[in-house]
């Protein structure tokens, strides 16, 4: 839980992208205090993944910024003289991604390794972890998603459920200051729903900062310390769960939440 | 009713605990089946006694030179020069296809025209110039263009016949296997890449750990057939002119002899003992990439058979009835 003095992890500026002649963010903004859970809802198309892709630039905002507890993300962090700014090169990106854990609604998991090889992947090959830390490490990461008898499994020998639970724990390998969920529980078989769901409960009870893309309601009333109700690629109404799924203001989003509930 | 005995199982009956009688089936007729095993045995035979008693064969003459000194070096050469080629033009292919599918324009084009160049032309015409390579450039020499020299050396000793057949197939393979290695490439999910970039890994990093272990699955198969291709291309290594490959050793032993037909006979034999060898390697090459795909062919990491199903039932996360909704 955050209150309103907990520093700022995730701040979005007036983020605009346009695929083509498709304008799909049309100007968000979002702040995100450390240990918070956001969670973004509203229909397929509405943008949700797309803002989500801005804060790990595996989008590049076309207009606005991102910035990560401060610092801008994918550019020096002073314009130029002529006022451009300045890219960062793809290892500084590198980096500046490392640090924020991602986790896709249809896993990508690695296939060509075992549950244990996915967790320990990243951080042998981008930090340097010797093997046998990093093997200790992700056993007690796989422990903690329930899966410790899983390690040696590849991905094809387990469930929807286990896998992105792997994934989960391969995105906490890294220590990630926050992390994102893109429709986790959407590929999932519905009995296998409530598994991941209770290791995103547990992570956010343990203070993770996370933004959470979902449809799960439920879910968000339970655990979102704010709720984002996005359409049309901009934001029209955020606020407290109770707030905003209790008390919708807009006829969209009263629309929209008849649809889901 | 109640005064029937219940029924003996039958021999073979179900073990305690599983309360069904397996399907006494007896296998639908299948003619075609037999028909056509007669008609292949009877084609069989005529083959065999073709063989046995036609004299052009000269089995005997087979049997003598089939393990000759010459030949079994011959092998040995078109081993090494199977072995090497398929190094240089794996090698070359893959930064072929890296280059490819790089942003940079530079090396797009430095790569598309090496593939246009090589594989447009016919790596005998390829083979004959890398022969006379020491005649059109007979001494290399590092310095200034128009300028000052500052180092040169000979390449008389340096490509020799051996060499200019290894470069000369090599390049040549180089431009069809990049290809190959492309589109293997090309076969890895988009996803994986972003989720190994999301874990802050850099591009070369993404390529040699995800992308390639991933692409070697679709790339092993027909990289098994362009072995087995480059096998046999060797025997046009008299091109350079290479002249201790098994086609070359044969050739000569035949026309020492007048009887070309059981040394054609000597050369076929080693060629498909060499093709079954390499087809062998092929399928561990590919069981060994296949791994974590294929629930048939389980990883060396594990030794059972489970498959998934197997897998998600002994997690025990599902609920043991499958249709909750329907128990009473």
């Amino acid at each position: 839980m955050s209150t309103d003095e907990s520093p700022v992890v995730i701040r979005v500026e007036d983020v605009h992208k346009v695929f083509g002649d498709l304008h799909v963010l049309t100007g968000c903004d979002l702040t995100v205090r450390s240990g918070e859970v956001a969670v973004l809802v509203g229909p397929s198309g509405s943008g949700k993944s797309t803002l989500l892709r801005c804060i790990n630039q595996l989008e590049e905002p076309t207009a606005g910024r991102v910035l990560i507890e401060d610092v801008v993300q994918g550019y020096a962090p002073d314009p130029l003289p002529d006022g451009r700014w300045q890219k960062l090169s793809a290892a500084q990106i590198a980096a500046q991604r490392s640090r924020i854990g991602m986790v896709f609604q249809r896993f990508h998991l690695f296939p060509h390794l075992t549950a244990l090889g996915n967790v320990m992947e990243a951080p042998v090959q981008v930090r340097g972890l010797p093997k046998a830390a990093a093997e200790t490490k992700a056993r007690a990461l796989l422990e903690r998603v329930g899966l410790a008898d899983r390690a040696d499994h590849y991905p094809s020998e387990l469930s929807g459920g286990q896998q992105q639970r792997v994934a989960i724990a391969r995105a906490l390998a890294m220590d990630p200051e926050l992390m994102l969920f893109d429709e986790p529980t959407s590929a999932l078989d519905p009995e296998l729903v409530s598994e991941v769901l209770a290791v995103l409960k547990d992570l956010a009870a343990d203070g993770m900062t996370m933004v959470v893309v979902t449809h799960e309601m439920g879910f968000a009333r339970e655990v979102a310390d704010q709720v984002v109700f996005m359409d049309e690629g901009r934001i029209l109404e955020q606020g407290a769960p109770e707030q905003v799924i209790d008390n919708p203001r807009s006829e969209r989003l009263q629309g929209f939440l008849a649809s889901v509930l | 009713m109640s005064t029937t005995p219940t029924p003996t199982p039958p021999v073979g009956a179900p073990a305690a605990g599983e309360d069904f009688v397996p399907i006494r089936a007896r296998a639908a007729p299948r003619p075609g089946t037999w028909i056509s095993a007669v008609i292949v045995a009877l084609l069989a035979l005529a083959l065999v006694n073709f063989l046995i008693t036609n004299p052009v064969f000269e089995w005997d003459t087979v049997a003598t030179y089939l393990l000759d000194v010459k030949v079994v070096q011959g092998v040995g050469w078109t081993l090494l020069l199977t072995v090497m080629s398929m190094l240089l033009g794996t090698i070359v292919a893959l930064t072929a296809a890296v280059m490819r599918r790089s942003d940079n324009p530079v090396l797009r084009g430095v790569s598309w025209v090496y593939i246009f160049v090589f594989r447009g032309i016919p790596v005998y015409t390829q083979l004959v110039f890398w022969g006379l390579f020491t005649v059109i450039v007979p001494k290399i020499v590092i310095g200034v263009p128009f300028g000052p020299e500052l180092w040169s050396f000979s390449t008389r000793d340096l490509v020799t016949a051996f060499w200019a057949a290894v470069i000369g197939l090599g390049l040549n393979e180089g431009a069809y296997l990049a290809e190959i290695i492309r589109s293997g490439l090309n076969s890895v999910d988009r996803g994986q890449s972003e989720a190994a970039k999301a874990l802050g890994m850099g591009n070369g990093k993404i390529l040699r750990r995800i992308i390639v272990p991933q692409a070697m699955r679709v790339i092993v198969p027909p990289l098994g057939n362009e072995t087995i291709g480059m096998l046999k291309t060797t025997s046009l290594v008299l091109a350079v002119p290479f002249t201790l490959d098994l086609t070359f050793a044969t050739n000569g032993i035949a026309n020492k002899l007048f009887t070309p037909i059981p040394l054609l006979i000597v050369a076929a034999l080693w060629y498909l003992a060499i093709t079954s060898v390499l087809m062998v390697g092929q399928h561990y090459l590919e069981k060994y990439f296949g791994r974590g795909f294929d629930d048939r062919t389980p990883g060396p990491r594990r030794g059972g058979g489970h498959g998934r199903q197997a897998a998600v039932n002994s997690s025990a996360t599902t609920p043991k009835n499958p249709l909750p909704e329907v128990e009473l």
